[in-house]
């Protein structure tokens, strides 16, 4: 099966500033791909070369096999776009934004009224744009991206300046669009949006992109460090935890230990060896890197940095 | 037939936006209309027609006039609603959709051309007993002639739209742009006595060839005596609207 995004070797400059350098990759059928790195770093000129909005000086890029420069109006009915930014008609009501949109495309796309109520905007649908929230701003651009039924739906900066309790209500708007066969490229800086909604990212930054995989696997192959944090009044215990398989670091500190290793087993050897030693605990958790420490340590910095 | 549809949403769409806003209707055709009236209750009475008869600029210059600056208005209205739209990113997200470019700019030139149309129509309708000249005004073939001499310079304002930076210059770098071409359209001034240099000037705008064009048809003039103004105007549309798309910025 062919993927449904693929870009290759694209590049693009704003005068002497190159926004996005020799980037490629490819997204599949039915996935989440997430586009992640700091503001500034290439993810929406990327994203916005994808749907037809800017032309790349260079490379190639095809979407549901279309070139979305040649077929951009072709592009545009069958994918769905929501811009990081956007403002609508400030006097607009929410329903005849919806009617509006849905005049615009070619296929026959979703009911919009059930679209507002999935979104739960149905009791806003008389309102005026300027009147609705962030959160609700933000559900109604979701509802326009999704009006003609599209096969790709793009979602730039989806929850930025949104409270968590949102943020949380639109990445279950996501999976659900997932749930419906759809595939999902978005955009994020929030590292924790990426690893909680993404099937695959792409690490992208000063417009060149580092690596790509699945969260775990990214995690796995750059931070294979496992840290488990425990506290024992046992005077013996940092002695004992020096000696266990894989570990690199010990500190102490009161009557807390933080235990630094390598390995998946890490944490099963310290059980063993709490077990095996009878050593009493009365804390014990392990702590995981994530795809921010996996930023830092391929970066040398925070995203935001 | 889906971009005829999406084109009359569209234009539906941004009259009623317009009309909400707080001074949209209000100001747009209230305000023209209401002025009007004023002058006509100030004036109208203290002139005989006699002298109305003698005067050409009140015959005829007057309402040209008056039909310039609606048509002006509206083109600066919609040089700032455009700016305005490309600064929210309302253009950006516009045109990530199906819908053309030049649908959405018709949609708004439709809205202006409905709304100058409604204001010299209640003006007419409501100015009758200040302003007895309506008796032998060919109406319908004026309303023409101000139709074409509007998108003519709405054409022009097409270029300022498309290049002005911020919406909050918009209004003032139109009006800086647009007014002063008033003063060598010969309304005033006859061409002639223009020193050379403004005389090359005005060749080149509209409004020198919308004057003749409307005076010569408020008059009672033949379509067929305009032809060439009427060319004119159609040049300065295609060249402009061209020089525009050209240079157009979507944000």
């Amino acid at each position: 099966m062919r993927p449904v995004i693929q870009v290759l070797k694209v590049r693009k400059a704003y005068g002497q500033t190159v926004a996005v350098d020799e980037v490629s990759f490819e997204v599949d059928d039915g996935e989440i791909f997430g586009l992640i790195g700091p503001n500034g770093a290439g993810k929406t000129t990327t994203m916005e070369c994808i749907e037809g909005l800017r032309r790349p000086d260079q490379g190639t890029i095809s979407v549901l096999d279309l070139n979305p420069i040649r077929d951009v109006y072709k592009l545009q009915n069958r994918i769905g776009v929501q811009l990081q930014q956007a403002q609508l008609q400030k006097r607009i009501k929410v329903w005849e934004a919806v009617d509006l949109w849905a005049s615009l495309y070619q296929r026959k796309g979703t009911d919009g009224e059930h679209l507002l109520a999935q979104l739960g905007l149905s009791d806003k649908r008389d309102a005026w744009f300027m009147n609705l929230s962030g959160g609700q701003k933000q559900r109604l651009f979701i509802a326009l991206a999704l009006i003609n039924d599209p096969e790709v739906v793009f979602l730039d900066e989806l929850t930025t300046g949104l409270d968590p309790q949102s943020r949380r209500a639109i990445w279950e708007l996501v999976r659900g669009i997932r749930e419906r066969g759809k595939t999902v490229f978005l955009t994020t800086h929030l590292m924790e949006e990426a690893e909680r909604l993404c099937d695959r990212v792409a690490i992208i930054e000063h417009g060149r992109i580092i690596d790509i995989d699945r969260p775990e696997s990214l995690i796995n192959r750059h931070c294979p460090e496992r840290t488990v944090v425990l506290a024992t009044e046992n005077p013996v215990a940092g002695e004992r935890f020096r000696t266990i398989l894989g570990v690199e670091a010990v500190v102490c500190s009161g009557s807390q230990f933080t235990i630094r290793g390598r390995g998946d087993d890490l944490v099963t050897e310290v059980i063993h060896c709490l077990s095996e030693n009878q050593i009493r605990v009365t804390d014990f958790r392990t702590v995981l890197p994530n795809l921010e420490d996996v930023f830092i340590k391929l970066t040398g910095h925070t995203i935001r940095e | 037939m889906l971009r005829l549809r999406g084109l009359w949403k569209l234009t539906w769409i941004e009259l009623k936006v317009f009309l909400r806003e707080p001074l949209g209707a209000i100001g747009t055709i209230g305000v023209p209309v209401l002025v009007y009236l004023g002058v006509g209750r100030a004036v109208g009475r203290r002139i005989s027609p006699d002298a109305l008869a003698n005067s050409s600029f009140m015959r005829s210059g007057l309402p040209v006039l008056a039909s310039i600056v609606i048509a002006f208005s509206a083109v600066l209205s919609l040089i700032t609603i455009i700016s305005i739209y490309r600064e929210g990113g309302i253009l950006k997200r516009l045109r990530a959709t199906p819908l053309r470019p030049q649908t959405i700019l018709t949609a708004h030139v439709i809205v202006k051309l409905m709304l100058t149309a409604a204001t010299l129509a209640l003006m007419v309708l409501s100015g009758k007993r200040y302003y007895p000249v309506g008796v032998h005004v060919p109406l319908f073939s004026f309303t023409i002639a101000l139709l074409i001499s509007t998108l003519s310079i709405l054409s022009i304002g097409f270029l300022i739209a498309s290049i002005v930076p911020t919406a909050r210059f918009a209004q003032p770098i139109g009006a800086v742009l647009l007014y002063p071409m008033i003063a060598v359209s010969g309304l005033f001034v006859p061409l002639e006595s223009l020193p050379p240099v403004l005389h090359g000037v005005a060749r080149v705008l509209p409004l020198t060839y919308a004057v003749p064009l409307l005076q010569g048809i408020w008059n009672g003039d033949a379509w067929s005596a305009h032809i060439g103004d009427v060319v004119a105007l159609a040049a300065v549309f295609f060249v402009f609207t061209a020089l525009s798309a050209k240079v157009f910025r979507w944000e």
